[in-house]
């Protein structure tokens, strides 16, 4: 066997070898450490309160004796904001990112200003937004402690995300598409409205599902906004409400260990509707993906 | 919004099909240009991207019925320029142009000239095949769509799938995706698109130059079928398939200024044989035949 022929099997000692494995059993462990939290937590509470989701959690109202407490009122408060929010974000959202991918001038320094400060308000905390809610939607606007108002406080926090999503699917649509529609003289707004946004929904669709998803298990700001914990009836738009997470928040507050299985019970309720919508933004997103 | 007449009747000359081995002796427009109905007569253009001039200078007519190709190395503005045709450039934000163009005889940037009115007359195909994210058929039928050229919609489409040489590939399946068929037929998909709002006028950025030689044929006979009835400009990088389709030739190159600032420039323009057999300009044998660029 000659020297160069040889040459090819370097025995496994190239420089960076070493830090090549270390660096993968980082990336193992890491995604190994944020598995084993969730799949326990998710175990626990599963062992905790399979037992309780029974017709009782999710029809009955409120009770002080466990055994025929529910999360009925709370269940539909949630859907119906959960329903609110998608028709104020997903207008809101979607024509503010066509604005600023469509029809901003860069050079301006509002649109400029407008950019940073979408980013901005993405990264403020939700207790922030309830005390503007608080001072703002129920105290200002006297709207009072009511489902509305919380439904709108929830639609500020998450339509910065909702907006930044959408920038990004209706950028992810190629400018060859618009300059074809253009030169067949088509208008700005046959642009948008025909080719840009057909083509950006998928996108637009998963990120909005995704943004309410995240909101509709939000508890500080709807505590700020006035969500009882305690309520009987089912919820109406203009009326006292609660909501799944706040439930969850009393009851495993009181001192009964039979009040924290029914958390757990309902914390299972909130984690089946949260994943049904997320299963339902990656459908999308696989069914009517991007194709190009 | 203005109306830019647009002649639907034939040519007053018409002078048949040209070859390419006759062209030069029998229509030379520097000899007799009233010989031939211009479609674009553009005076001394000079486009500028922020104040930055890319190319200076320009004047050239563009003859009905022709094919007009620009060709010259990278940089020297010939896609800047064709751009002009149709107001394409004034997507680009801050993009200017200052001479004239006249489109038969009016002004194309006079100051109620409407873009979509331009567009509608003056189509364009692009580089790169750019099928929209639909069906075959709502492809075709977007521009008469927006434009509303709705009334017999399925023959208007299928008339312009006819042109573009494409119906008998595609008339089973105009359902499907257009992103379903080849690079080649996405191209011919793109010129039937454009053809269905019924042009005067063909632009061509580069059309075969993302395709393979075969795909690349169909384009270029297409091209001498479709100038019988349309005036067709093409920039390509290929000179063999400038030589091939074109009846007229702009060549373009790179003038380096004292501070190092590059413009593109017209440097000749004549019959294709003339261009590619006897040049008058030194930098234009240089391109052609191959010694540089």
């Amino acid at each position: 066997m000659s020297a160069v022929q040889g040459d090819i099997r370097g025995g496994g000692r190239r420089q960076g070898e070493l830090q090549g494995r270390l660096f993968s059993a980082f990336l193992l462990l890491s995604m190994g450490v944020g598995l084993v939290t969730l799949g326990t937590l998710i175990v626990k509470v599963i062992l905790d309160g399979v037992r309780l989701v029974d017709p009782v959690l999710l029809t009955d109202s409120p009770s002080a004796d466990p055994a025929f407490a529910g999360a009925g009122p709370a269940i539909l408060a949630t859907i119906y904001m959960g329903l609110l929010l998608i028709a104020f974000t997903v207008p809101i959202g979607v024509g503010t990112a066509v604005y600023l991918e469509e029809y901003a001038d860069r050079n301006r320094w509002y649109n400029r200003a407008l950019e940073v400060n979408i980013q901005n308000l993405a990264a403020v905390p939700s207790i922030v937004y309830g005390i503007l809610g608080l001072a703002f939607l129920v105290r200002g606007l006297g709207l009072g402690r009511v489902l509305l108002a919380g439904a709108m406080i929830l639609t500020l926090l998450v339509l910065p995300t909702v907006i930044i999503a959408a920038r990004e699917a209706i950028r992810a649509v190629p400018g060859s598409i618009r300059q074809g529609a253009y030169a067949l003289g088509a208008t700005r707004w046959q642009v948008v409205w025909r080719q840009v946004l057909p083509a950006a929904t998928p996108g637009i669709a998963t990120g909005s599902i995704l943004a309410v998803s995240r909101a509709i298990g939000e508890t500080a700001p709807l505590l700020l906004v006035g969500a009882l914990t305690y309520v009987a009836f089912n919820p109406t738009l203009l009326g006292d409400f609660t909501a799944l997470p706040v439930q969850i928040y009393q009851w495993t507050s009181r001192s009964q260990a039979e009040f924290r299985e029914l958390a757990a019970a309902a914390i299972i309720v909130l984690l089946a509707i949260l994943l049904t919508l997320n299963a339902f933004a990656i459908w999308l997103r696989n069914r009517y993906g991007r194709k190009w | 919004m203005t109306e830019i007449e647009t002649p639907r009747e034939a040519p007053s000359v018409n002078i048949g099909d040209v070859s390419l081995e006759n062209v030069a002796e029998r229509q030379r427009p520097s000899a007799s240009p009233e010989v031939r109905d211009a479609v674009f007569q553009v005076k001394d253009v000079t486009v500028s991207y922020s104040g930055n001039p890319a190319l200076t200078g320009v004047s050239l007519d563009i003859y009905r019925n022709y094919v007009t190709a620009f060709i010259g190395p990278s940089g020297c503005g010939k896609s800047t320029f064709i751009r002009c045709f149709n107001h394409m450039n004034a997507l680009i934000p801050g993009a200017t142009i200052d001479g004239t163009i006249m489109y038969h005889d009016q002004d194309l940037y006079g100051p109620e000239v409407d873009a979509v009115e331009v567009r509608k007359r003056i189509g364009m195909v692009f580089q790169k095949p750019n099928p929209f994210p639909k069906t075959i058929y709502d492809n075709i039928a977007f521009g008469p769509r927006v434009l509303g050229m709705t009334d017999n919609l399925a023959q208007r489409v299928e008339s312009a799938l006819q042109q573009a040489a494409l119906w008998d590939e595609v008339k089973d399946r105009l359902k499907s995706s257009a992103l379903s068929l080849s690079g080649g037929q996405q191209q011919r998909l793109c010129i039937a698109r454009c053809l269905a709002v019924e042009p005067d006028v063909i632009l061509m950025d580069e059309p075969a130059s993302a395709l393979d030689p075969i795909a690349t044929t169909r384009i270029e006979d297409l091209m001498h079928e479709l100038k019988k009835n349309y005036t067709i400009v093409v920039v390509t990088h290929n000179m063999q398939q400038a030589a091939r389709v074109a009846d007229m030739t702009a060549f373009f190159s790179v003038n380096q200024g004292a501070e190092g600032q590059r413009t593109g420039i017209l440097v000749e323009y004549d019959a294709t044989p003339k261009i590619f057999t006897q040049p008058s300009d030194k930098r234009t044998e240089d391109y052609v035949t191959g010694r540089f660029g």
